[in-house]
């Protein structure tokens, strides 16, 4: 076999459920797991002479994900219907945008592994209506539960920029991120908020020719690990299937796969593209969207600092890790919080330490996000400041935190009430130090000595000093004391 | 029964003159007698009917107020959802659904305190000139049995003209108010669209579908306008009031509109039947004994109405239809062996012939490869048309015209033609592309007795004067006085 070489190509679709207040085109609530068909009503049951009406919450969501994602939002955009059957899909057609989205030509910056960003063009971004849900547990019959019909859903599409699974999936937590932050979508996983549609091929280069791949869609995936495993796989795959076919890109050779989560492995759902005729049209229904200067620059100011110039931010400003400004700017709730307390008086990386180390831990036990966990920023301020003072340890602080977070109480009276404030009094330190160094005579000679014995000498009798006060000296003053003493 | 309108039995009722269980129960009393042979209705509601007027007669007595259409007794066509019997649109798909709500306009009706007599036949989805087409009965003219009634409102125009109600509610698309009640001699009003709330109208075409009254006279025509129309917020598409305020059309009513324009367009009568030409002609010039003045207008479109119609109807109608598929409600196919054949084996029992022919021409024109070619060629027809009609209405305050080229023809005359039936359909077409709104006013008789129709059309939104309008021309006729001696 001739040495092969060759490249990736992923194109993205990615769906995410709005959290407005109400369905795209009628009042009803927004649901999960409700009981079947318990939130609907004529509109987006489609029933016979019902008539939608736009929301304009979604719209705007829509908006302000459009511009996070530096989209174009035209001043004209349009409703169109798009016809296919299906038992979900109460009209047989779907209200969704053809050729005039509501935002297009954006792009999308991720990190890569090399520390460097790159940019993920973004071709449009529309809006749709959901469908419901077709059931197979009543024996013989389906059963349909339209309960989802009519959720407003955004369509994000992007060009094929991406060239391994890793950065699909840094591309589809980035989105989850920016949609949060926005707040237009929970973006739970678990619920379906975020579904994909991965397009893969390869470019396979091999003595000197290169060959295209066919391009498959992989349907349907609601988890990243998914999205990542079913990529991976489809390199394989496709890698395989070349060498051992030849096959190559063909127009109408592009087929449909699924993932199978239990087998790890994409599953063959159409062989060939259907000639899908959707008979796209202007639904007569609703009138067109026009966006004028006034509303598009209301929708701007409700932009917020993404995560990812936050994340950049905190490192550069704050000199934080990349890590920890990683988990800090993960959720838009958390990155407040720190700034607030950072505000108050907590030095960056003294709040950050107890957020990472404490807060978030108890927090996601709790399945609550930080600013419920009950200490406001205030509060973390003046545990932070109070180890910047020395007052107490940092070991100390973490401690306090904890009792914090389950007693409701106060930094400071908690410092007191455990016994955790640091002896500074250079008299009764003084006292403690003399104590150690006439029980470890030993050490004191090999201080003495010096060369390599002698700082580790040092470090024993500071850690008996440290011992002999349970943890309570303060380092700084125990060891300013010892040396001296040692001199 | 004795002949008197809806608003005259309004006074009446209203004044303690009659009570509204009396007119009810002479109304169906009427029905028992007439509508086996007319066939208007689809259902009636005799005993609800009758529990609304015990309860006017008591409001009236306890000196309570009562509204607008206080026990005028109104049919609505099939295609208008209700709460209560059946909505079916006269098609075996929906024969035995039963809507979840009330339409808009219905909804209206009922706060003015009409009492719905019941809810008449039509062609199946209002897709039809004769209400040949309905898949679930047959209506005939009450003028000569023989004959249809006109379509698609065929139900509503039989039943106000047999005296089975006092006033009616129709659906136009491309003339379906407005034809049958010319063929049917009474009065029928397709609004501007936009005028009057689409909600719970089983839509046809989307974009020129538009409810209307159909009545005795042009009086009535205005108070149930009074009653509709306006904007509603469960439907995008009804103006806003503040860019089209709605008027009191009573109002003003018998003020002749002054140094009225009448627009003529040479050549566009031309294609009407003899007699029905010379009513035409003698109503114009019962105007211009008015003091009204001709001009001459052009309409270099008007020819191309008909063909672009049918694209943009049939195509919004291949959408519309797609809901009727056996899974949700109305007929399902008994013993389907997969779930396509749920959806082609309902649809194929369910719908009618020139549903399926609808059905299938839109199908083919939003097919993609043929998109450009037909419906966006028809929708630059449209806007063309739409200009037409702008410009006219420069130089003129009003366009008349016949309203259909014959009268009433014969029952199974046309159905082996749709083409040929498609073209009664000449003069009303245009006025729903263009979205403005048009009145058929009776004008006459031929030498068989059957009514013609005189056709006027204003800018959008003018209602108010369009009815002026028609209102100068039944002040000086009786043709409207004139019943059918069924």
């Amino acid at each position: 076999m001739s040495n092969v070489d060759y490249k990736i190509l992923v194109g993205l679709e990615i769906h995410v459920q709005l959290c407005t207040r109400t369905k795209m085109f009628c009042g009803c609530a927004l649901s999960f797991a409700e009981e079947p068909n318990s939130r609907v009503c004529p509109v987006c049951l489609g029933m016979p002479g019902s008539l939608p009406v736009m929301n304009k919450q979604a719209v705007e969501f829509a908006m302000l994900a459009g511009l996070a994602l530096n989209c174009q939002i035209p001043a004209f955009t349009k409703w169109d219907r798009k016809s296919y059957y299906y038992p979900d899909l109460p009209k047989n057609y779907q209200i969704s945008q053809y050729d005039l989205p509501l935002a297009l030509n954006g792009y999308i910056e991720i990190p890569t592994k090399d520390g460097t960003m790159k940019k993920i063009r973004i071709r449009r971004a529309h809006l749709q209506e959901d469908a419901g849900k077709n059931l197979h547990t009543a024996g013989n019959f389906s059963q349909v539960d339209l309960n989802r019909a009519g959720t407003p859903l955004l369509e994000i599409v992007t060009e094929p920029d991406m060239n391994s699974a890793a950065e699909v999936r840094g591309l589809a937590e980035e989105l989850q991120r920016i949609v949060r932050y926005l707040g237009v979508s929970e973006a739970d996983m678990q619920k379906g908020h975020m579904r994909f549609e991965p397009n893969v091929n390869l470019i396979i280069t091999r003595a000197g020719q290169q060959f295209k791949t066919p391009i498959v869609e992989v349907k349907n995936l609601n988890s990243f690990r998914a999205l990542e495993n079913s990529i991976d796989y489809e390199i394989s795959r496709q890698l395989d299937q070349f060498l051992e076919t030849g096959e190559t890109m063909e127009m109408g050779n592009k087929s449909t796969r699924g993932w199978d989560d239990v087998k790890e492995a994409t599953v063959l759902q159409r062989e060939k593209e259907e000639a899908h005729d959707y008979r796209y049209f202007p639904d007569p229904d609703l009138v067109p969207v026009e966006v004028n200067e006034q509303w598009l620059n209301e929708i701007k100011s409700r932009l917020c600092e993404l995560p990812l110039s936050r994340r950049l931010r905190y490192i550069k400003e704050y000199g934080l890790s990349e890590y920890d400004a990683g988990v800090l700017t993960n959720e838009r709730a958390t990155a407040d919080f720190f700034e607030e307390a950072v505000k108050k008086g907590g030095e960056p990386k003294r709040v950050c330490n107890l957020l990472t180390q404490v807060g978030l831990k108890l927090a996601n036990a709790r399945g609550c996000n930080i600013t419920e966990l009950g200490p406001n920023a205030c509060d973390i301020a003046q545990l932070a400041k109070m180890v910047q003072n020395s007052e107490i340890s940092a070991t100390a602080a973490n401690s306090i935190l904890e009792e914090m977070v389950k007693t409701g109480k106060g930094p400071r009276e908690l410092a007191q009430q455990l016994n955790l404030i640091q002896k500074s009094d250079v008299g009764e330190l003084d006292k403690i130090v003399d104590e150690v160094l006439k029980d470890n005579l030993q050490a004191v000679e090999d201080f003495k000595a010096g060369g390599k014995k002698s700082g580790k000498a040092r470090g024993f009798l500071l850690g008996q000093v440290m011992q002999k006060t349970k943890g309570r000296a303060n380092p700084k003053v125990a060891a300013e004391i010892l040396d001296k003493k040692l001199a | 029964m004795d002949w008197q309108s809806a608003k005259h039995l309004r006074n009446k009722i209203r004044a303690g003159e009659i009570k509204s269980v009396e007119a009810t129960k002479a109304v169906f009393e009427h029905i028992a007698k007439v509508e086996p042979i007319v066939g208007a209705f689809i259902s009636t509601f005799e005993e609800q009917a009758i529990a609304r007027a015990q309860e006017i007669d008591k409001r009236i007595a306890a000196g309570e107020p009562v509204g607008q259409l206080a026990g005028v007794l109104v049919a609505i066509k099939d295609v208008l959802c209700t709460s209560f019997g059946t909505t079916t649109c006269a098609s075996k798909i929906l024969a035995n659904f039963h809507a979840p709500y009330n339409a808009t306009v219905v909804e209206k009706l009922l706060a003015a305190d009409a009492i719905i007599v019941g809810k008449t036949n039509c062609d199946e989805f209002a897709m039809g000139s004769s209400t040949e087409n309905s898949g679930l009965k047959q209506t005939v003219n009450p003028w000569d049995t023989k004959r249809v009634p006109g379509g698609s409102s065929g139900g509503s125009t039989a039943a106000v003209a047999a005296g089975l109600c006092y006033a009616a509610l129709g659906s136009d698309t491309g003339g379906s108010i407005r034809q049958p009640a010319s063929l049917c001699g009474v009065v029928g009003l397709k609004p501007t669209y936009g005028r009057v709330s689409r909600y719970g109208l089983v839509a046809y075409g989307s974009s020129l579908d538009q409810i209307g009254p159909i009545t005795q006279t042009v009086e009535d025509c205005a108070l149930i306008l009074n009653v509709i129309a306006g904007h509603d917020p469960a439907d995008s598409t009804s103006v806003d009031e503040k860019i089209a305020p709605v008027s009191d059309y009573l109002e003003k009513l018998d003020e002749p509109v002054k140094g009225l324009r009448i627009g003529i367009a040479s050549g566009l009568n031309a294609g009407a039947d003899e007699q029905v030409r010379k009513a035409i002609d003698e109503a114009i010039k019962t105007y211009r004994n008015l003091g009204a003045s001709l001009i001459e207008i052009d309409m270099p479109h008007f020819d191309y109405a008909i063909a672009a119609y049918y694209m943009v109807a049939t195509a919004e109608a291949s959408s519309n239809l797609t809901r009727y598929d056996g899974v949700h409600y109305g007929h399902r196919t008994p013993n389907p062996n997969d779930y396509i054949e749920v959806y082609t084996k309902s649809r194929a029992e369910g719908f009618g012939k020139e549903v399926k022919r609808r059905i299938m021409l839109g199908t083919y024109a939003l097919s993609s490869g043929y998109y450009d070619a037909y419906y966006l060629k028809a929708l630059k027809v449209r806007n063309l048309i739409r200009g037409d009609f702008v410009r006219a209405f420069e130089k003129c305050d009003c366009i008349m015209t016949p309203v259909s080229p014959t009268t009433a023809f014969k029952i199974g005359e046309k159905t082996d033609d749709p083409l040929k039936m498609y073209l009664s359909d000449i003069y009303t077409i245009a006025v729903n592309l263009a979205g403005i709104p048009g009145i058929s006013i009776p004008c006459g008789f031929d030498d068989k007795n059957l009514p013609i129709g005189l056709q006027i059309l204003s800018p959008a939104f003018s209602e108010d004067k369009l009815l002026r309008i028609a209102r100068m021309y039944e002040k000086q006729t009786d043709w409207h006085k004139k019943r059918p001696l069924i």
